[in-house]
């Protein structure tokens, strides 16, 4: 390669942000271009196709698939009730008689003569898309969603649980190092984003859900806390869709690691205000981090400063963030950018960066164990 | 059109994979054989910004150039054609997996049989089965619809019944994809392709449901009988509609295509013609692993039956964790030869899956990592040898009721003892600080029996050569042979169990270098052979070591069996590599012991005897705990 790119967490004082709203499926679009939407806002509506429910009226009745079609009461097209009988089959002389019932509300899809089986649909199953951001309607997908567009603080995290919400800023802990435990967690932070400092503990996640907390963002978590919050091991990292009551979103990893200054000075200085947070993550070809996403104030509107290149190479001076031990979680600042490739304890030949550490010392990096903090602006 | 193989002297190949897509050139040396002789990559460019997998390419054909020398890429972006002097290529040929592979799902009758076949023949064209659809996989019909509705897959492969045999329960399940309207991955406004590989008479039911709301192709029946599997005729149909119709949809790929010399392959798919090609050019068993950050597949040949397996989640980023859950701690835990705390593992596991691109600087983190890998490694091969097996259900006359319990019927093809050459390949073991790292963990995740040649992929060549083996077979073989492969060793594992310390085998004879070994090793140890006597540090960067062979006597203790059986000498030639002869008597499975002290202290024999670490920062490490 012929320069070092280490791509970092976005950490961002003022962003301008643009989410796109889609729906699974082709559907209507609520709004129109330039209009101003609020987090709650149905910006576009569909219905999924019901559920699908397959009936052996062969075998219920007793009957041959063959007599399928002649013994059924409706036919395809025919909207049917739950209970209702959709078949009936009549036998001796017609002293005997059963019925097929329909599974669910709907209506008939299919009739086989061949299998014996009715294909039942159930009733379309709306789906509307939010908002989840305030801002403005930028763009719009005919049939398909819009694109949103907001002015704000933007703090990306490195793993995350739980899906979309939305609430004011509550700082919990004085220091971003401070450990976040139940002591810290009050019922007057009900609806709020608390955050805390290095690292969550199991305590204050389940304290913080009894009191209605929306979303917890810290440095670090245990990862057996996660494990025994959730209920099972995360196996795969593709989250977001969980059920827990609250979203959760570390910025730095997991193990107690101190939140980033600059990410925890930020958040402080948006204490009580709303924000939006997302803890789905994706970690693969599409990486998608957990977020939030603190909409500015009028105060804060002012001119957004020219957004940092991304995928620009790693140059002397550039604030850096270590991602792997030993020094895992130090910032630092890139002091040189040697050629030759080193040899780690590991015994692995890597090329390295030489970092500087806040308190003089300097340390040989693999470039890999790195990420660039995105924005110096703070 | 594609060039005679008489007029290939210059071959380009790219693989175009998730995040990387790696070039390699192939010439024609003098004396008339073929060395792969440059390498270069650049990042794949699949996904936006850039949405067009061509300028991955030309970038890494341009490494390939500055590297070789060798002008491959005209000033108007075009791969240069034909090769003339210094400049362009005869042929260009590629593989991918980007953007995901080529994600199927596979439906028969019944779980063992039809839908097994299906499985088979997705895999083998190197799909990932998103998931099996059978009459009889515990599901309600309505759960199975809500699935395939939910998967997105590139294709689907329904068969069922044998020629001849049942017809309703296949269209059964046609129906149940009818119902569900399926709808492709990839691309708006197209239909989702389906093969029908199942019994011939059903094939105007099968249409009558199918055509109009799917793409609907008939292929030969994949199980004409019990007895017999055709999984030739679907694999070829896979492949076509890969390239019409998958890879017509991905960015960029519509360009890719007109400027190959050959169809494109899925890399897994290529992967596994070449190891089949060279299990049958040989007449040798082989298994075959690639494990990679998201999925591991294991290809093995036993009994001149090629199977494939892709388990899914076994990887070593994005699904470590996973593996982790799957192994458990202890399991983990038994390959670390420091006291460690499971906390401080479970946090290193999910630090490496949340940022997957990092390298363990310290050692104490490649031992996790390596550890992780003998799992991964170890329940790959648990799921292949489970896949892997004899035809179910036959020389058995039933009904299809009654066939519906042959379940575990079919045995296992995986037999460790008559494996000739297991070959490793991925990141974690090809590049390895050190080769003796490769050859440990190919031992303690698969632990070979008898006589066993041990390579690791040199730099995830396969797939290149498995889709040039189409074109110039003897190429491909020849660059297998003498660039693909680093030649390990020979690992020498005699089965049975016996008493910690006491004799297991005997060995004499003369080494390579011409030195004589006499030397009797004990149940529980692991000795290493190596005469060439090659530094740990640098056999990572070797690839021009040729194995060298000689002839040794084994003699295996009473209790233990080489193969002839218990207690039966062997002398046998064998050769060495750039680790050594290994020879393995720590027992088949391997026994650890359990005391946790005398577990390390094991641990950390081996490790010293293979020369898998620099010792004096393990011993430290195993002094302090890890710390």
């Amino acid at each position: 390669m012929a320069h070092s790119y280490t791509p970092g967490l976005k950490v961002s004082e003022r962003s301008r942000i643009t989410k796109r709203r889609i729906l699974p499926i082709q559907g209507d679009v609520l709004v129109s271009e330039g209009d101003m939407v609020t987090h709650d806002t149905v910006v576009a509506r569909t219905a999924l196709p019901g559920d699908v429910y397959p009936v052996n009226v062969a075998n219920m009745l007793g009957i041959s698939a063959a007599e399928v079609t002649r013994c059924m009461l409706k036919q395809v097209g025919e909207t049917i009730e739950q209970g209702e009988a959709i078949a009936l089959a009549k036998s001796f002389f017609g002293i005997f008689k059963s019925t097929a019932k329909a599974p669910i509300t709907g209506t008939i899809e299919s009739i086989s003569s061949v299998t014996g089986q009715v294909i039942v649909r159930g009733a379309p199953l709306p789906v509307e898309v939010m908002a989840y951001i305030p801002g403005t309607v930028t763009e719009i997908f005919s049939g398909e969603g819009v694109a949103l567009e907001t002015t704000g603080a933007f703090v990306q995290g490195i793993f995350g649980v739980g899906g979309e919400v939305n609430g004011p800023v509550r700082m919990a802990v004085e220091h971003h190092e401070d450990i976040l435990t139940d002591s810290h967690i009050s019922e007057d932070m009900k609806d709020c984003i608390v955050v805390g400092g290095s690292m969550v503990t199991a305590e204050a996640i389940r304290r913080a859900r009894e009191c209605g907390v929306k979303a917890i963002v810290s440095g670090g978590i245990e990862d057996g806390d996660l494990r025994d919050f959730l209920g099972y091991d995360i196996g795969v990292a593709i989250t977001g869709h969980e059920k827990l009551g609250i979203t959760l979103m570390v910025t730095e990893g997991f193990g107690s690691i101190a939140m980033s200054p600059r990410t925890f000075e930020l958040l402080k200085s948006r204490n009580g205000q709303a924000a939006c947070v997302n803890g789905a993550t994706q970690i693969r070809a599409g990486v998608i981090r957990p977020e939030i996403i603190i909409p500015a104030t009028d105060t804060q509107q002012k001119d957004l400063p020219p957004s940092p290149k991304e995928g620009a190479p790693t140059r002397i001076g550039d604030n850096i963030r270590c991602i792997r031990e030993p020094w895992f979680g130090r910032i630092g600042t890139v002091a040189s950018l040697p050629h030759e490739l080193q040899q780690m304890e590991s015994g692995t030949w890597v090329r390295v960066l030489q970092v500087a550490f806040d308190d003089g010392s300097l340390a040989i990096v693999p470039r890999a164990n790195v990420e660039r903090i995105e924005d110096n602006n703070l | 059109m594609v060039t005679a193989p008489e007029n290939i002297g210059v071959i380009v190949a790219t693989d175009c994979g998730s995040t990387t897509t790696k070039a390699i050139l192939i010439e024609r040396q003098p004396d008339g054989s073929y060395r792969q002789t440059a390498r270069g990559e650049a990042p794949t460019t699949v996904e936006a910004p850039f949405e067009d997998v061509t300028m991955g390419v030309r970038n890494s054909i341009q490494e390939l150039a500055e590297l070789s020398g060798r002008r491959l890429v005209d000033d108007n972006g075009h791969i240069i054609r034909p090769a003339e002097g210094n400049e362009g290529c005869d042929i260009y040929i590629s593989t991918s997996s980007a953007g995901g592979g080529l994600q199927m799902m596979v439906a028969g009758v019944v779980r063992t049989m039809t839908a097994e076949s299906a499985a088979r023949a997705a895999l083998g064209a190197g799909a990932i089965v998103m998931d099996t659809i059978a009459s009889n996989d515990k599901r309600l019909p309505h759960q199975q619809i809500e699935r395939i509705r939910h998967l997105r897959p590139d294709m689907i492969l329904l068969s069922g019944g044998v020629d001849g045999g049942t017809i309703s329960h296949v269209v059964e399940l046609a129906e149940l994809v009818s119902a569900a309207d399926p709808k492709p991955r990839l691309g708006k406004g197209y239909k989702l392709p389906v093969i029908y590989a199942g019994n011939k008479e059903a094939r105007d039911l099968i249409r009558e449901r199918l055509a109009e709301k799917t793409d609907l192709f008939v292929a030969d029946n994949l199980r004409p009988t019990l007895e017999m599997e055709n999984l030739g005729p679907a694999r070829d149909r896979i492949h076509d509609l890969f390239m019409e119709h998958v890879m017509q949809q991905a960015p960029g790929y519509g360009k890719l295509m007109e400027i190959t010399d050959a169809p494109i392959k899925p890399t897994p798919g290529a992967v596994g013609d070449i190891i089949d090609r060279v299990a049958m050019a040989e007449d040798i068993e082989v298994l075959g692993v690639d494990i990679g950050g998201a999925t591991t597949d294991v290809f093995s040949v036993f009994k001149k039956t090629f199977n494939r397996t892709v388990s899914a989640n076994l990887g070593m980023s994005y699904s470590i964790s996973n593996v982790f859950a799957e192994a458990g701690i202890e399991n983990v835990q038994r390959h670390i030869p420091f006291a460690i705390d499971d906390r401080h593992v479970r946090n290193a596991v999910k630090n490496k899956m949340i940022r997957p691109t990092t390298i363990p600087q310290q050692l104490r983190d490649l031992v996790i990592e390596q550890a992780m890998a003998k799992e991964a490694l170890r329940l790959a091969l648990e799921q292949h040898r489970a896949f892997a097996t004899t035809l179910k259900g036959v020389q058995q006359e039933r009904a299809i009721g009654d066939a519906f319990d042959q379940n575990g019927h079919g045995l296992s093809l995986v037999n460790m003892i008559s494996l000739d050459l297991l070959v490793g390949s991925g990141g974690v073991l090809s590049h390895a600080p050190r080769r003796n790292q490769t050859a440990m963990m190919l031992l303690d995740a698969f632990e070979p029996k008898g006589f066993t040649r041990l390579a690791v992929d040199s730099i995830f060549m396969m797939p290149h050569l498995g889709v040039l083996a189409d074109i110039h077979p003897a190429a491909a073989t020849q660059v297998f042979e003498r660039d693909c492969l680093i030649h390990l060793g020979t690992c020498v594992a005699p089965g049975g169990k016996g008493k910690p310390g006491a004799p297991c085998l005997h060995v004499t004879g003369t080494l390579p270098d011409g030195s004589t070994v006499d030397e009797t090793v004990n149940y529980g140890e692991l000795r290493l052979l190596d005469s060439a006597a090659l530094d740990p540090e640098t056999n990572i960067s070797i690839r021009e070591y040729q194995p060298q062979e000689c002839s040794l006597t084994f003699a295996p203790s009473k209790g233990f069996n080489l193969g002839a059986g218990s207690g039966k000498p062997v002398t046998k030639t064998v050769s060495d590599g750039v680790v050594g002869i290994m020879l393995d008597c720590r027992g088949r499975p391997i026994r650890y012991p359990e005391d946790p002290g005398e577990r390390i202290a094991a641990l950390l024999r081996w490790a010293a005897e293979l020369k898998a670490y620099d010792m004096d920062v393990l011993s430290a490490l195993s002094a302090t705990g890890g710390e």
